[in-house]
């Protein structure tokens, strides 16, 4: 362990595989270091252990009405209480997790790809094509975001995957502009020279050798930004532009609750602070995986 | 987010706007055109014979090809012609011009709150920085930026008014007070100034107060965020060393040399701000019931109302559009260093 760890922080690393695993191992001690960090990786892995476990953590059916348990408090028997059709919030809410973490899950994978192709192309073919992409990035930058997902919505009619779709098309700009910063540096390096030599076609080398290094820094960039997805996504729940009933989405859910805030506070409070916690959360572990990676500071 | 590839000059600018704004037309556009309904069984209801479903859709200007559709589109929301809603039965426009007001109302609140207190704790954390001081109010900022706005407002509804009765319930005004003010300028809190009624007045403070902290928590706190970073990005520079070796004090150091320097980032991330704080209103509005643009698209979304919802989309569109690139505009001009 001792032997391993030295030779990891090594000052004078002998091989390249030895230097880069000793940069993740500093920025994982640096990310360690951080107990605001370590509480938002720990929020998250509890997200994903809820979501993946929901059916065995919840108490009850999470859709099972009943009339004789409507809008009881909280209880031993309904942790978080019932709402106006007697189904037990709890169960509700960890099932809700699986909702909010495919939502997160799914504009990542649509988003992130649209943003790396956009900003591969234009930061490594230039000229012409850079122009345009980059112009329609900044056009795209400037547009209100939460308006034009709600817009979208309403247009394609208000479901899940519409929300997923138009909270991706909004999410986009913010990683192309960062693909073709990286892909402007990558470019000039000596092994994208070397395959050019070797007679790569452009589309080979952005595929081959560009996009696996612009892939660390993005993936830390979708983590930032996380936090701000969910709350669009809890946004257009509580808007009824979301997930549909009876789905148990947090911001429908606390949507819900409003017409019984007088005396029922825990239908609307309880969702809202699941919403709360899992983007503090991501925003926590965001902020912690920044300083960690970030090499302007180095301790 | 405002670091651009062109090289400043205000011909630039205006080319830059242009496209955006083209942009934002053909967004627009594109959100009208991608409706699973027929626009014209839309507008003219269902039963409609096949002449006059052929009638009417020339009349709409649909028969054209798409290019020149979307021309007549611009025109059209260039003279602010959106339609009528269905659902008001007026034209958007009119609608849009009595709602607006008391969007802009809530969001300068805001806006007004969420400077007062960012601004000053960025600075004290930035000058305080890895103390107790700085770790709270990090905290705080985070808390801020992590909750969701309506889950914010309807907390503190169920504070401060449910519990302790200290504000006033949804809507802008109590009944008792409505239609007694003369609408001015459509700002009912300087309207109420201008008459000098102070019961309405506190009555319009009590209804406006919630949704305006729990708007303003949230600007606040990114602004505090953004401060803190400036601020210590101007004490680590040499002239801060400078200063404190001629024996400057603290007090002035910050206020007199750092706060300055971070004058031209600070304005950029106000105007960026106030066009988050108008996006921010839609969802508060919904929960205060404040009869804003927010709430009246909302209303639109729900009954397929798409003149208006496209009318509200490409009024806040245009706002926020405007002051992202005078935010630029501002950078570019009054920073020597982005010339």
């Amino acid at each position: 362990m001792t032997r391993l760890s030295h030779w990891l922080l090594s000052p004078t690393p002998a091989s390249q595989r030895q230097a880069r695993l000793g940069r993740i191992a500093f920025a994982a001690l640096d990310f360690a270091a951080s107990p605001a960090a370590l509480a938002g990786l720990l929020i998250v892995v509890l997200l994903l252990v809820v979501a993946a476990f929901a059916p065995l953590l919840a108490t009850h059916d999470p859709n099972a009405q009943s009339l004789m348990t409507m809008l009881q408090a909280p209880s031993r028997s309904h942790w978080f209480g019932t709402d106006e059709l007697g189904r037990d919030i709890y169960s509700r809410v960890v099932h809700g997790a699986r909702i909010t973490l495919s939502i997160v899950l799914l504009v990542a994978v649509i988003a992130a790809p649209i943003g790396l192709a956009v900003g591969c192309a234009a930061g490594f073919l230039g000229g012409t094509v850079d122009r345009v992409l980059m112009r329609l990035t900044d056009v795209a930058l400037a547009f209100p975001r939460l308006v034009l997902a709600l817009a979208f919505v309403a247009a394609l009619r208000p479901s899940l995957q519409n929300a997923v779709i138009a909270i991706a098309i909004t999410a986009w700009p913010p990683y192309a502009r960062l693909a073709r910063a990286e892909t402007l540096v990558i470019r000039r390096s000596d092994y994208v020279a070397a395959a050019w030599l070797a007679g790569a076609r452009p589309w080979r080398i952005i595929w081959r050798q560009i996009v696996p290094l612009c892939l660390p820094s993005l993936l830390v960039r979708v983590t930032l930004d996380m936090a701000g997805v969910i709350l669009i996504a809890a946004g257009l729940g509580f808007l009824g532009l979301g997930a549909q009933p009876p789905t148990p989405e947090w911001g429908a859910m606390l949507s819900n609750g409003r017409d019984f805030l007088l005396d029922a506070w825990w239908v609307a409070t309880l969702p809202g602070a699941a919403i709360f916690i899992t983007s503090l959360g991501f925003n926590l572990l965001g902020d912690g995986l920044r300083d960690a990676l970030d090499p302007r500071r180095q301790s | 987010m405002t670091q651009k590839t062109g090289r400043g000059g205000g011909w630039n600018l205006v080319g830059e706007l242009a496209i955006t704004f083209v942009g934002l037309l053909a967004a627009t556009f594109l959100i009208g055109r991608i409706m699973p309904i027929d626009p014209v069984v839309a507008a003219g209801g269902a039963d409609l014979s096949t002449a006059q479903h052929a009638r009417l859709a020339a009349e709409l200007g649909l028969d054209q090809p798409l290019v020149v559709q979307f021309g007549q589109f611009v025109l059209r929301l260039l003279q602010l012609d959106f339609g009528r809603s269905f659902l008001t039965g007026n034209p958007v426009s009119a609608d849009i011009a009595r709602v607006f007001p008391a969007t802009v109302e809530l969001a300068t609140l805001g806006m007004l709150i969420g400077s007062c207190i960012g601004i000053p704790a960025g600075i004290l954390a930035a000058v305080m920085r890895g103390t107790a001081v700085d770790a709270v109010l990090r905290f705080v900022t985070l808390i801020g930026y992590s909750m969701p706005v309506f889950w914010k407002g309807l907390m503190l509804m169920l504070l401060f008014y449910v519990m302790l009765g200290w504000a006033e319930g949804p809507g802008r005004q109590g009944i008792a007070f409505e239609g007694q003010v003369p609408q001015i300028t459509h700002l009912l809190l300087i309207d109420c100034l201008l008459q000098g009624d102070w019961d309405a007045m506190r009555d319009a403070w009590g209804h406006l107060v919630l949704p305006a902290v729990s708007l303003g928590y949230g600007a606040g706190a990114y602004l505090a965020r953004m401060t803190r970073s400036f601020m210590l990005e101007q004490l680590s520079q040499e002239y801060m060393i400078t200063a404190s070796v001629k024996g400057a004090s603290m007090t002035r150091m910050v206020l007199h040399h750092a706060l300055p320097n971070c004058g031209v980032q600070l304005i950029t991330t106000l105007a960026l701000t106030y066009g988050l704080l108008l996006e921010g209103a839609v969802l508060t509005e919904t929960v205060f019931a404040w009869p804003g643009l927010g709430q009246y698209m909302t209303k639109a979304m729900f009954n397929a109302d798409m003149n208006a919802v496209i009318g509200g989309t490409f009024v806040i569109g245009t706002v926020f559009v405007i002051l992202n690139q005078l935010s630029d505009l501002a950078y570019r001009r009054l920073d020597p260093r982005a010339r």
